[in-house]
């Protein structure tokens, strides 16, 4: 199945070359794939995997590892950030 | 204790500068800035009056961590009755200026009056004299500066200024300082027009003495600073990629209020974030952004500095735009692209330096070009009016209503009103995005409800400063709170409220608060002034102002029917994201805050609250 995946700010850097201008990729995976397993094999620093939204909704870290994916989710992850 | 313990007051009707000693027992209740300056306003001035009258008064204020060796320890603000609201405005800036003033010795300058001709204020410590400024009048803040720092032979001084925007009264008009920070909101810049004050510009070699026990001020701000430095937001986040790296985040959670608020999500979000600042363009092969900047004193640096492309469309026939300049920060990238539907980098840099150099706020003036766009789409307004095509999306327009806005000239005198005046004029009133007349920024209360409560109850106008709940709703600081509940949110409001006001009183900037708590600020201040400073007492004092703020507005002639957000926010349900069919659920929130905060139904502090917090 088909997911996206987002990286942004630091976190870009794991992206490879031709995606990050869109900071998005889009994902073959297998079906019941968890947001946790794709953190993994993207080997993201866990102290930079701080805002994880799958389409938009915030999945808390206790809930990263079993939250399996389904066919087109967006999985979106930001380092700690913030704004004003 | 870290007052100067001084305070100047300029009677600009007789042209007059007198010092006069700072209440100290009003310290003790308001602490400094915000809250202080608040007081003499409430003390000094009639709520009713005119904002743009000789009577009202303009003070700018710092705080007795301003000037001192607190991270961020720069930071002033502009109080006054604020013209586009008619509600208490203050406005807070970093940069160097207010440093300078507590420098010079000064904790506050009280403006009264009017001046019979245009003039600004020179200020080398002790020394004050006004001074004419005829041939300032009808410049930019940028060629004031310039032309100050020239004529006193002196680079280092600092100075706040108005633009053209704050001598045609344009309703939102700011006060800019250090070219390209300013006290925003509200309309600060029309009063000081209004008074014909073009300029403060202030030398301080004097210094800031005071401090109650040095030897536990340094540790004290040595630790903070070090919270600052250790905290991923604070010490990473912020320095490299500022406030914009939000612009991808809330349109993700689908709260990103896109072409006025019709949807949540904009398309062409990524195109203006943080992280297309950082590319390099296909054009020149450089990255809009070149660095990041500080204020004075801030170990945060969160300031962005950029150049936009020497051929760009916007600028290619206009060196003067060529330089490095202050760059987009998420609220005006949101306020001049998003809430327009533009999505040109390079044309939202161009608009934020025309807002410096003249001194508007972008946030209220890109929300009423929003407003604008939307009754042009409708056929409300025609081009032969506004004098260009403007559908949603149109760069052009953009920029060509900033123009005619900073300079005063045809349809730019009606954006000059805001979006409430001008939607009102031509017949739609559910056009204008805002609260007590002010436009609201960059969170949409459909995706994150705490911000419909934060805006509806914010006692200056919709503003998400006074107590942004967003970084509970959306990032987790202090804890992750649910954006889409409405439950808990008038406990948080609250809370948020009453420690961003003790904040605005200390001189440092709001943005600690990423790391710091009131108990990483007591501390310092305890160290710093008399009074036994506590998180408690912090916290209290945040929630005396709170009340005091809103009793002026109450004496105003505002009520609780201006405690409301835009139609649209309330019966407009979001298009898309997980807030999808969802409209604010302010009805329900508000009667549960007044609840909390001890006022009655109608939004009125009771007897008992009052005598709680000593007013
Ligand atoms: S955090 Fe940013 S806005 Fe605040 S004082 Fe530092 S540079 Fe200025």
């Amino acid at each position: 199945m088909r997911v996206t995946f987002k990286l942004y700010a630091m976190l870009a850097d794991h992206l490879p070359d031709e995606a990050r201008r869109t900071n998005a990729l889009d994902l073959e995976v297998p079906p019941g794939r968890t947001v946790g397993q794709v953190i993994d094999e993207f080997n993201l620093p866990p102290k930079l995997v701080h805002l994880v939204l799958v389409n938009g909704n915030y999945i808390q870290p206790g809930d990263r590892a079993g939250r399996a994916l389904a066919e087109g989710d967006v999985l979106a992850i930001w380092p700690p950030i913030a704004g004003g | 204790m870290a007052w100067a313990k001084k305070i100047l007051r300029v009677n600009l009707s007789k042209g007059t500068c007198a010092s006069e000693p700072l209440n100290m027992e009003w310290a003790q209740q308001y602490l400094g800035q915000r809250g202080l300056a608040t007081k003499y306003l409430v003390a000094e001035t009639d709520p009713k009056v005119d904002p743009l009258s000789p009577d009202n008064k303009l003070i700018m204020t710092t705080g007795p961590l301003t000037g001192t060796m607190a991270s961020t320890g720069g930071r002033y603000s502009v109080v006054t009755k604020g013209p586009l609201t008619g509600a208490i405005a203050c406005s807070n800036s970093g940069g160097y200026f207010g440093a300078e003033l507590k420098m010079a010795g000064w904790d506050m300058i009280i403006f009264e009056g009017k001046s019979p001709k245009p003039v600004y204020l020179w200020l080398e410590n002790d020394k004050a004299e006004l001074r004419d400024a005829s041939h300032l009048w009808g410049t930019t803040t940028w060629h004031t500066e310039e032309t100050i720092k020239a004529a006193h032979q002196d680079p280092q001084i600092r100075i706040a200024s108005i633009g053209r925007a704050g001598e045609n009264g344009v309703l939102y008009a700011c006060v800019v300082n250090d070219l390209h920070r300013a006290a925003g909101r509200s309309g600060v810049g029309a009063v000081m027009g209004s008074k014909n004050l073009k300029a403060v510009a202030v030398r301080g070699t004097v210094g800031v003495g005071n401090v109650r026990d040095f030897k536990a001020f340094l540790q004290a701000t040595t630790a903070a600073k070090k919270v600052l430095a250790d905290n991923a937001v604070t010490g990473q986040g912020l320095p490299k990629f500022g406030t914009q790296v939000l612009m991808n985040v809330i349109n993700e959670v689908g709260a990103l209020p896109t072409r006025n608020a019709n949807d949540v999500q904009f398309e062409g979000a990524r195109k203006i974030s943080a992280e297309a600042m950082h590319e390099k363009r296909p054009t020149d092969g450089k990255a809009n952004l070149i660095t990041n900047a500080a204020c004075f004193g801030c170990t945060i640096a969160c300031g962005r500095v950029s150049q936009v492309d020497k051929t760009h469309w916007s600028v290619v026939n206009n060196p003067k735009y060529w330089g490095a300049t202050g760059g987009l920060e998420y609220e005006n990238a949101w306020s001049l692209g998003a809430a327009n539907g533009v999505d040109d980098l390079e044309a939202l840099t161009v608009a934020n330096m025309i807002c410096n150099e003249d001194g508007m706020d972008p946030i209220t003036f890109g929300a009423t070009v929003g407003a604008v766009m939307e009754m042009y789409q409708m056929g409300v307004l025609k081009k032969e009016q506004i004098g260009i095509e403007s559908p949603f999306g149109s760069a052009q327009a953009l920029l060509e209503m900033a123009h005619m806005t900073a300079e005063g000239r045809g349809f730019g005198k009606e954006l000059a009103l805001g979006s409430a005046r001008l939607t009102k004029k031509y017949g739609h009133p559910e056009l204008s995005m805002t609260v007590k007349g002010q436009e609201f920024p960059a969170y949409d209360p459909r995706g994150i409800q705490g911000m419909g409560l934060t805006y509806a109850t914010s006692n200056r106008g919709a503003c998400h400063l006074r107590s942004y709940t967003v970084a509970s709703e959306i990032l987790g600081v202090p804890v992750k709170t649910d954006p889409l509940a409405t439950d808990g949110k008038p406990d948080l409001v609250k809370a948020f409220q009453d420690a961003t006001a003790a904040f605005d009183s200390s001189g440092t900037c709001i943005f600690t608060t990423f790391a710091w708590t009131l108990g990483d600020l007591a501390p310092q201040l305890d160290a710093a002034c008399e009074g036994g400073w506590t998180l408690e007492r912090l916290a209290e004092v945040g929630e005396r102002i709170w009340n005091m703020e809103r009793q002026y507005n109450l004496a105003a002639g505002l009520t609780a029917k201006d405690d409301d957000l835009p139609k649209r926010l309330k019966t407009e349900p979001a298009k898309t994201g997980p807030a999808k069919g969802m409209v604010s659920g302010i009805d329900k929130m508000i009667p549960e805050y007044y609840k909390v905060r001890g006022w009655t139904t109608e939004g009125v502090p009771t007897k008992d609250t009052m005598k709680r917090l000593g007013l």
